[in-house]
């Protein structure tokens, strides 16, 4: 699945660091869903959208649909 | 628009609390371990009394240990509980498979001592660290 929060992190400024802190789990976590190799649960991912004020839609895209 | 913080991680802080409560609580299982194996022979005299509270606090301290575990478990992050649960598989499947194997292998002469357990368990601690390695490594 790809995704686009190294991009929306980068916009913001922000380290893996702080963004794991925001959504409560590992560094080594969202370097992880940066890279592709782990899929978040739904829940990560609606804390991802709620926290970027987007939905998950225009965050993760599933790859098997485009 | 939400500002991240900048201070410690609350998953790390949790993280850091549960290792800490599973590092006490297996000293503890280790220590009960150690005095109901070489208590009776070395301290009491194999009375009774004494052997049998060394085993209930020895098994006390195990079902903390289980349950400390447990917690840890729960504690951790998708990620890490994903990369716990597949070396717990491997791990399972490893010390299944081979247990049985290495259990028989004295019954059908292909070795001449009695199997131990404590071997099989050394073979599944090992497999486990692997699995763990081999899991941090594959996330990074």
């Amino acid at each position: 699945m790809k995704n686009r929060l190294k991009v929306l992190r980068a916009e913001r400024d922000w380290t893996q660091a702080q963004l794991a802190s925001e959504l409560d789990v590992s560094r080594q976590t969202i370097n992880a869903i940066e890279k592709g190799k782990f899929d978040p649960s739904l829940p990560l991912a609606f804390k991802a959208a709620r926290l970027f004020n987007l939905s998950i839609e225009e965050i993760f895209e599933d790859e098997a649909a485009s | 628009m939400n500002t991240p913080k900048t201070g410690s991680n609350g998953w790390e802080a949790r993280n850091k609390a549960n290792t800490v409560r599973l590092a006490y609580w297996t000293f503890g299982w280790v220590a009960t371990m150690a005095v109901t194996a070489f208590g009776p022979k070395l301290v009491w005299d194999y009375a009774t009394l004494p052997t049998a509270i060394a085993v209930l606090a020895n098994l006390a301290a195990g079902f903390g240990m289980i349950m400390a575990n447990i917690r840890y478990l729960r504690g951790l992050d998708e990620l890490h509980q994903k990369i716990f649960l597949d070396a717990g598989a491997l791990t399972l499947g490893i010390g299944l498979v081979c247990g049985l194997s290495y259990d028989l292998l004295e019954d059908i002469k292909l070795i001449s001592f009695e199997p131990q357990f404590s071997h099989v368990v050394i073979l599944m601690s090992l497999t486990f660290l692997v699995g763990m390695i081999a899991g941090h490594r594959r996330y990074q």
